[in-house]
């Protein structure tokens, strides 16, 4: 176990490192940042005097080495917008970008798995219909162009819902179906297929000749060594929710990550880009690494694999 | 002649007696039962004869702009006109033309962008699953943790950095999406390098080209044609979105994305001109889902018996 572990971090922190390197060449890729990051109508002096300022005219080897000796504590520079340390902006962001992506998620696992289940024990019924549609649906509906339509009819003609914004209770609503439809999609389908595969399983067949009722299989038999996989990609999914909602954040204007992201993109802030980029992957590493290791103590068989 | 006296049995494409006309008409069959299959097989061709065929079907010029036509409604709600079946835009183009203009972009960024990915995913995927042992070990661990990473960020991020232009977004996504590709070649190739057939032409002194060309390649096309549907699909959904954000193709080109974007300012106004390219983006991502599904059943004959 500690073994698995410890691998598990070692990858982690390489792929941070990886993170990083990433950011740093993308910004310098084309060969000039400060004219990335300033406007088009800058003068020469300007961009020099910028240059000067955010230190793009030492060494790459120097300005990478002081780009990562200042990440690990967590600085990545100030906004170019606001002239205020780019992370703390980020991390203040970040509930409101929680808030969402649970409320999405849980809504997805929360009709995904029944209807998915129902799907996958009695195949060819209307409900497995029902769950075969939801999944379809899922996959193949723009949510950021739902989330329109839903803000004119429920927003503006019925005015259930406000249309914008993070504050009545109820604002969280329609953000958060939106955001967790594709989800909801993903986990019907998964939910479905692996019932149908253990549904045919030796134990399942065992416990109904020893006279168990139908529920109990149901819940214990089945739903049990269906968690795994649903698990694992609940795991995954909450982490491309969490960077996923840009779109869905821009729409509701949600003041989280996403939209802020969005909007320092319009600004060419990009060390405000880099912070959100940065700062995300590693909540997300962190996740999946958490993912792992759960899924590790539920299920030996991947812990002595290693 | 032999085929009238004595009927084959009709549940296997891999028949060496069969013709290849034969084959086809199997597979017609199989798409005739599958009704979903069917559909997703019409919408798909409906979008790439839209594309093909669009300066003979749009009834307008996409980028004309007639100011006093502006901001007209759909031809069936008051005020509209059938000189403009799905209505205009803020600065009085026509959207049907537009739409249709726009499945150009859509399917020019799906198919280069899965043809790029998938050669360079093939062939990554392809040496770590023959070669095995330590390179495989290496390249199998990048992909899963790039795979790891919150994808739509990262394309957000880079589409920035590059601006916009269409080679841009194809490289984007050419680029970023190699990895699912490597990870499915990758263990496609275990799967079949240790199946018995290669192992018998391995003891047959089959040489190495043809193992990989005769044996290994045409059982790695059926799961990699499935995957680039769906990932094909998944590519005209994220250049929409970007579109959407402004990061896609140049303003003035008419694309999905780029026409929801412009739609957004005037959604509670004049709410046609983002609802039909919603619709347009719909029909191709469900057309092309279908599609994914049946060619997985298909081509996957174990998935074919589960799923009846």
């Amino acid at each position: 176990m500690l073994r698995y572990f410890l691998i598990r971090l070692g990858q982690s922190l390489a792929l941070m490192f990886g993170v990083l390197l990433l950011v740093f060449m993308m910004l310098r890729v084309t060969g000039d940042p400060a004219a990335l990051m300033l406007p088009r109508e800058a003068s020469a002096a300007e961009i020099e005097a910028f240059r000067e300022r955010m230190g793009f005219n030492r060494p790459i080897i120097v300005q990478f080495v002081d780009f990562l000796s200042k990440a690990v504590v967590g600085d990545f520079g100030e906004s170019l917008h606001f002239r205020t340390p780019a992370m703390t902006l980020v991390t203040q962001r970040l509930p409101a970008t929680v808030e969402l992506a649970a409320t999405g998620l849980l809504f997805a696992v929360l009709i995904g798995v029944p209807i998915g289940m129902m799907g996958g024990l009695k195949p060819g019924s209307a409900a497995d219909s029902l769950a075969r549609l939801l999944a379809l649906m899922g996959q193949s509906i723009p949510n950021f162009w739902l989330a329109m339509l839903m803000i004119l009819f429920f927003g503006v003609q019925l005015r259930w819902f406000p249309t914008f914004g993070r504050g009545a209770w109820n604002s969280v609503v329609m953000p958060a179906f939106v955001l967790g439809l594709p989800v909801m999609g993903q986990i019907v389908r998964l939910t479905r297929s692996t019932v149908l595969e253990i549904r045919s399983e030796d134990f399942v067949r065992t416990a109904y000749s020893k006279g168990l009722e139908p529920p109990v299989i149901y819940l214990k038999h089945i739903l049990r060594n269906a968690s795994i996989p649903i698990i694992s990609v609940i795991g995954v999914q909450f982490g491309y929710m969490l960077g996923g909602s840009i779109y869905i954040e821009t729409i509701f204007a949600w003041p989280g990550m996403g939209q802020l992201l969005q909007l320092a993109i319009g600004w060419r802030d990009f060390p405000l880009v880099q912070a959100i980029a940065i700062f995300t992957s590693t909540v997300v590493i962190a996740l999946n690494l958490l993912t792992d290791l759960v899924y590790a103590i539920i299920d030996p068989r991947i812990r002595y694999g290693f | 002649m032999a085929s009238e006296t004595s009927p084959r049995p009709a549940d296997s494409l891999l028949d060496i007696q069969r013709t290849w006309w034969d084959r086809l008409a199997f597979i017609g069959r199989l798409l005739w039962r599958d009704k979903g299959g069917m559909l997703g097989l019409f919408l798909f061709l409906l979008v790439v004869f839209s594309a093909v065929f669009a300066p003979w079907i749009a009834p307008h010029d996409p980028l004309e702009q007639v100011m006093e036509d502006s901001k007209m409604p759909p031809a069936w709600s008051v005020g509209g006109s059938w000189e403009h079946p799905l209505g205009t835009d803020t600065l009085g183009r026509d959207i049907f033309s537009r739409i249709i203009y726009g499945s150009r972009v859509s399917l020019t960024v799906g198919f280069f962008g899965v043809l790029i990915a998938g050669t360079l995913g093939m062939i990554i995927g392809a040496i770590a699953g023959y070669l095995g042992g330590r390179v495989d070990s290496v390249i199998t661990n990048t992909v899963n943790l790039v795979l790891s990473l919150p994808y739509l960020l990262f394309v957000v991020f880079i589409a920035a950095i590059f601006g916009r232009s269409l080679l841009n977004v194809i490289l984007i996504f050419g680029i970023t999406d190699a990895p699912i590709f490597a990870r499915v070649t990758r263990g496609e190739v275990l799967k079949i390098r240790e199946s018995g057939y290669v192992e018998s032409a391995r003891c047959a002194g089959a040489s190495w080209a043809r193992i990989v060309f005769d044996h290994i390649m045409p059982n790695l096309i059926g799961p990699l044609i499935t995957l680039a549907t769906f990932e094909m699909s998944a590519m005209i959904f994220y250049e929409a979105g970007l579109g959407f954000l402004g990061l896609s193709v140049p303003p003035s080109v008419p694309s999905w994305g780029n026409m929801l974007a412009a739609g957004r300012q005037y959604l509670t106004s004049y709410p046609w001109i983002a609802t039909f390219p919603g619709v347009a983006i719909m029909i191709t991502s469900l057309g092309m889902n279908l599609l994914g599904d049946w060619l997985r059943d298909v081509l996957d004959p174990r998935l074919r018996r589960a799923r009846k």
